[in-house]
Order: C-alpha cells, then structure tokens, then sequence
C-alpha cells in the first residue's frame, strides 16, 4: 500500500517539476509547481512527518504560491517565455552529476554502523508535539533567528514592492509592450 | 516491496536533478525562482526520509528551517524582481547583462 502511494506520488511530481522547469509559460510553470507541492506534502505524509506535511501545505503551496501569484500581476504572465539555450548536453552533464553528489552526500552517513540519533523523539508523543517538544527547546535559538529573518524579509518585501507603486506601475507596463496599450486604448 | 530509505533518496535526487536542470538552462529570472523552489524541495525530502530512517528529529528541524528561509527568499526576492521589471520591462537574464567587461 505504501509502495503504491510512494510510486503515484513520485512519478506525479516528477513529471510536474518536470513542466515546471521545461514549461514555456508561466502560468503553466506555475500551477504545475503548486500542485508538485502539494503532492510532495503528502510524500512527507506517508513518511510520517505529519506537522512538516502540514507546514509544507500551508507555507509552500498557500503562502508562497499565493506569494507568486501576486508577482504575477505584476509580469506578463500569458505570453510564452522566449529563450534561447546554447549547450544542453552541459546542462544535463551538471545535474546528473550533482544528483549523485547529492545522493553520496546524504547516504554517506547512513551506511557508517555506529551512528546514533542525537535529537530522539520522547516515547508516547505524536509527531507534532514530538517536534514542537524539540523546536522550543533545543532549536529555540534558531527559531528566534528565523523569526527575526522573516520579520526582515516582510520589511525588505514591502520596501521593495511598494516604492511609488502608485504612480509608475501603470506608466511603466504601458512603456515595455505598446501593444497592450493600443489593445486598452481600443 | 517495500520503500526504504534509497527510494526517497533516489527521488530526491532526481528531482534535485531536474531543478539544477531547470536553474541552469533558465533565461527568464521568474521561472529561475521557480527552479530554486523545486531544488529546496527535493533536499526537504530528503532530510525528512533520513529524519525518520534513523528516528532523529533534527533532519525535520532542518526541513523546517528551510521552509523559512524559503519564504523569506520569495518575498524578497519577488520584490527586486518587481523592481526590475519595472525599471528595465523584461526578466530576461541576456537583456539584464548590463555591465560589459
């Protein structure tokens, strides 16, 4: 059964990402990336991570897919993506390469036998008060630090998107695709 | 059959694969983003298929942080973004190249 569900999901968010990263429109890209999300939570699911499958719903496919959403008002977002790519063969070199990187690097430590747990869950805890137990204690100080960085980043969000919004948004679409003018001045 | 450690990590893997893959044949800085999301992805998959292989909840701690610092990423960096394309009307990286050594 577990097999089945691993299998689906694997092979959906393969081939999701797959348009992500492939796809020449972004509204595509996009969807197909807040889809491949939501699916990657159930994967953490079946894993038994219940409260990382629930922060990866709400934070990744809620907040910033929402996120981008709201970006995209800003972009063109229907026309297709013109690019032009000289050397795939150096692409694909590269990643597969840095897929086995990456897969010697966290299956390293895995094969060693006398490795043992630092952080272990308490007996008789569930999965999210097991890492709510861990978060305030021994991680406290970095949630802080995350805390503090997101609070950074909602400042520097706003200072950046929010400077004479009023004024040169409009002028400034207008300006790169005349085309779209004649369309609204019709 | 059962799914064992190696599974998740294979899958982590390639979609690591296919987000470097996507990072690196990119032109557009938007569809950029998004291939650094599906590479923060994989590696989250990963931490939390070790996480639970060797029954130590540091590895979701880890996923956890890298969802923060995802979102705070996105948020700052769809502003630039924002900026840039309002001051130069196109996210193409070959228009942005302006400095010419």
């Amino acid at each position: 059964m577990e097999a089945i569900a691993f299998y689906i999901f694997a092979i959906l968010i393969t081939g999701l990402f797959l348009v992500t990263a492939y796809s020449r429109n972004i509204l595509y890209a996009m969807s197909s990336l807040a889809a491949g999300m939501v699916l990657i939570s159930g994967l953490f699911f079946i894993l038994g991570a219940d409260f990382l499958g629930a922060v990866q719903l709400v934070v990744y496919s809620g907040a910033i897919m929402a996120l981008y959403a709201f970006g995209m008002m800003f972009f063109d977002a229907t026309r297709d993506v013109k690019e032009k790519n000289s050397s795939k063969y150096l692409v694909f070199l590269l990643s597969g390469f840095s897929a086995v990187m990456l897969v010697v690097i966290f299956a390293a430590p895995t094969i060693g036998s006398h490795i043992e747990p630092i952080v272990t869950a308490s007996k008789g805890l569930d999965n999210p008060h097991a890492i709510g137990a861990v978060l305030f204690t021994k991680y406290l100080i970095p949630f802080e630090v995350a805390a503090v960085m997101l609070l950074v980043a909602m400042i520097a969000g706003i200072v950046l998107a929010s400077k004479k919004m009023d004024e040169s948004l409009s002028e400034i679409y207008l300006d790169a695709d005349p085309e779209t003018e004649k369309k609204e001045q019709k | 059959m059962t799914i064992g450690l190696t599974h998740y990590l294979v899958l982590s893997a390639i979609l690591f694969s296919v987000g470097l893959a996507g990072v690196l044949r990119r032109k557009n800085l938007l569809m950029l983003f998004f291939a650094t999301e599906i590479m923060l992805n994989a590696t989250n998959v990963a931490f939390a298929a070790i996480s639970v292989h060797l029954g130590d909840l540091s590895g979701q701690m880890f996923a956890l942080f890298i969802i923060a610092v995802a979102a705070s990423e996105v948020a700052v960096g769809l502003g630039l973004l924002i900026l840039i394309y309002k001051k130069y009307g196109t996210l193409d990286l070959d228009n942005l190249s302006i400095m010419k050594g």
